[in-house]
């Protein structure tokens, strides 16, 4: 029998739902930035995530120009051509943009690379936008088409559902902060009820579900 | 006692609601573009610039006295008031440039055209909700005869209000001209059939508007690599929906200045019979 193994992973779902910091999801954020940048001829590209409770974007990942130094960089969410997406929504191209008032001159010296051209899209999951893609300097033949701009936005659906379990994971992690003990003890019960045998786990499966019962009805 | 004269009975008539015509014969109703057909270009709008025409871009604001924008006749903001939104007169600017890009395509195509602006980006943030509702409602109490409205919210509670918003600005000859958004996104207003809705086409043609079949989005105009207005007399190239909607607004500008008062059933409709595709060139 390999109760032990069974149990220990029982235990690593319930953690990695609860605490577990996203290294899949913060993963897949990096390889979309780095595919957009390639397909694009890109010299950089980024995904902020909107941070609505301090009116910022938080640059998640980034490929190229400033992957050393930007992730977690933060700037106020209302300005420059990622703040226009990211307050409307709509995708938009700026090329010959030094000195464009859409481009956020002083913000991208701040990034170090003041760029000529800029795509950029929202990051939306399920009509919620949760950030913005942006990819500086395309190849000249990669922008300043529409079809350019729907692919950026097709990368932009994958980087919606990677933010949004980035930002799910993070706020587990809030919530076992908050509440560790009770968290730990419940994996204890699992940690039990992996190791008995199956007849006495199906007698403490029923133990957990009155006891769950009772706790519902208090709830309510 | 008090007597009611024809022309009180007239302007009473025409201040209420419309339902039927049991009162009146055809001849009652005269409609000032019935014996102008066949609808041209030409007729439209040729040689019109959009001289007396009020045009509103509800956007991040327009930076006035730039070469390719010219004067802003007047500058409005949606700002926060005591818990609340209200729209007050600001000095022309512009948070982001992006409006500022769709004023410089409106003022390229209806030259003449008197420009304004209400700002509902940029300052106050939280994107395109409640700052939309209060910016575009009052463009439509302010009867601006074209209304530029760039943007659009995907949020669902925002859609009725603004379903009702569009169907009074229509049924009061203010057009709203707006842009599809830019993904496969659900969002308001461009969907409604009061509002005249533009994506855009991939040619190089400022000038080419046309019609689509196909809607729910109405015409296409140049959305892409278009020539707009930057900062300090500078220009930019961009692309998106939102730089087709302008076209759009312009042309209508131009439309309403050589044809006042027309409804906007019949500014869609000429708009429509103008179209490219449609007159078959």
């Amino acid at each position: 029998m390999d109760h032990p193994a069974d149990s220990t992973a029982m235990i690593a779902a319930i953690s990695g739902a609860l605490a577990d910091p996203g290294p899949d999801d913060r993963e897949l954020l990096a390889s979309i930035v780095r595919v957009a940048r390639e397909i694009f001829g890109a010299a950089a590209s980024s995904i902020f995530l909107f941070d609505r409770e301090e009116d910022q974007l938080v640059f998640e990942a980034v490929s190229g120009e400033g992957e050393d130094f930007l992730v977690g960089t933060r700037f106020p969410a209302h300005r420059g051509i990622a703040g226009w997406v990211a307050d409307t929504g709509e995708p938009v191209t700026v090329d010959d943009l030094r000195g464009s008032a859409m481009f956020a001159q002083d913000l991208a010296e701040r990034t170090r690379y003041v760029p000529d051209a800029i795509m950029a899209a929202p990051v939306v999951h399920r009509d919620e936008i949760l950030g913005v893609i942006q990819v500086l300097d395309p190849h000249p033949q990669s922008r300043s088409s529409l079809a350019d701009l729907d692919l950026l936005a097709a990368f932009a659906g994958q980087a919606g559902l990677a933010l949004h379990g980035l930002v799910r994971s993070r706020a587990a992690r809030s919530a076992l902060a908050l509440g560790g003990a009770e968290f730990e003890r419940l994996a204890g019960i699992v940690r039990v009820l992996g190791e008995l045998a199956p007849e006495q786990r199906a007698s403490g499966l029923r133990l957990v579900e009155s006891l769950h019962e009772v706790l519902a009805a208090m709830a309510r | 006692m008090t007597t009611t004269t024809p022309s009180g009975r007239a302007a009473a008539r025409a201040a209420a609601l419309t339902w039927n015509l049991l009162d009146r014969r055809p001849a009652d109703i005269p409609v000032a573009t019935s014996e102008t057909v066949p609808v041209t270009p030409e007729w439209a709008y040729g040689g019109a610039d959009g001289a007396g025409v009020r045009v509103c871009v509800v956007d991040s604001g327009v930076e006035a006295g730039h070469p390719l924008v010219g004067e802003v006749v007047g500058s409005h903001a949606v700002v926060g008031r005591d818990g609340g939104l209200t729209v007050e007169e600001v000095a022309p600017a512009d948070t982001c440039g992006h409006g500022t890009a769709c004023a410089s395509i409106v003022r390229r195509v209806a030259p003449g055209c008197e420009l304004h602006s209400v700002r509902i980006l940029g300052e106050n943030g939280g994107g395109t909700g409640a700052a939309l509702l209060a910016g575009l409602s009052w463009a439509i109490e302010q009867r601006f005869d074209v209304i530029n409205l760039s943007l659009s919210t995907s949020r669902p509670q925002f859609s009725q209000v603004l379903r009702e918003m569009a169907d009074d600005a229509y049924f009061n000859r203010s057009v709203i001209v707006a842009s599809a958004h830019n993904s496969r996104i659900e969002s308001f207003p461009w969907r409604f059939s009061s509002v005249i809705s533009v994506g855009s086409h991939a040619e190089d043609d400022s000038d080419l508007v046309l019609y689509n079949p196909d809607p729910p989005v109405e015409f296409f105009a140049r959305g892409q690599a278009v020539q707009v207005a930057g900062p300090n007399g500078s220009t930019t190239r961009n692309t998106g929906n939102s730089f087709a909607a302008p076209h759009v607004t312009g042309l209508s500008a131009l439309i309403l200045g050589k044809h006042p008062r027309l409804t906007t059933f019949e500014l869609k409709t000429i708009l429509y019979l103008t179209a490219a595709n449609v007159r078959g060139v």
